[in-house]
């Protein structure tokens, strides 16, 4: 019943650009393309807090939620996106902290 | 008077619990509604999942998933029975007809902005490939 953690790592493709961020002038900062919200191309008009393998790829592996100047996700998005998350955290679909 | 609203109600059965008292447990959800003057559009048995962290102990449960139209009254009298019921290890109540009327919203005022420029999509895809080239050409 452990299929959680294999889903992950397939949902998520932010990580290389997290950890980027993480270390703020190790490498000399490139210049990187303006990344478009995901959701406004796909025209999501509302984020189902059941949808769990879409809120995993918005919570890298310590279940944070993945600030949107990262993930270059609109405002608008990002806050239902984490209404989403923070319903999924509630009802266990979603961990609050995992290590 | 009252306004109907519409709610989605998820709770957590005890993974130890047989099936046929899933089934009863279920029922009893729908009847508390019903009697309240609720009425249910949507039973989703969601089935036995692993939780992301430990309730009572407990490393899963069976999920369902309940959509609710009713005054409020009755989701009041609900979340009062769960709670002390100690087979429901979590449940979670979330209003949405207010959120779906926010998406339909925002469908329909996409597609009047569509509707008033038929050309406005095209011309946009446009101008980010343009972007796109200009971030190369920089890089």
């Amino acid at each position: 019943m452990s299929t959680n953690f294999d889903e992950r790592d397939s949902a998520y493709g932010f990580e290389r650009e997290y950890e980027r961020a993480g270390m703020p002038g190790r490498a000399p900062r490139r210049m990187q393309r303006r990344k478009i919200c995901r959701f406004c191309i796909d025209k999501v008009d509302y984020i189902d807090f059941k949808d769990v393998k879409l809120l995993q790829s918005y919570t890298p592996e310590r279940g944070k939620i993945l600030p949107r100047r990262i993930s270059g996700v609109c405002a608008t998005h990002q806050r239902m996106l984490a209404e989403a998350i923070k319903r999924a955290r509630n009802i266990a679909l979603l961990p609050y902290a995992a290590d | 008077m009252a306004e109907k609203r519409t709610y989605e109600v998820v709770f957590i059965i005890d993974p130890d619990a047989e099936d046929a008292e899933v089934m009863r447990l279920t029922e009893a959800v729908q009847k508390i509604i019903t009697d309240q003057g609720g009425s249910i559009t949507k039973t989703e048995m969601m089935g036995k999942r692993q939780l992301a962290y430990e309730i009572n102990h407990k490393r899963d449960g069976i999920y369902v998933l309940l959509e609710v139209d009713g005054s409020g009254a009755e989701i009041a009298e609900l979340e009062r029975r769960m709670r002390v019921n100690d087979r429901i290890l979590r449940y979670m109540t979330v209003r949405v007809d207010e959120d779906r009327r926010r998406a339909d919203k925002l469908k329909d005022r996409r597609a009047r902005k569509a509707e008033r420029r038929p050309t406005a999509g095209k011309s946009k895809a446009q101008a980010v490939e343009s972007d796109e080239a200009e971030a190369e050409a920089a890089a």
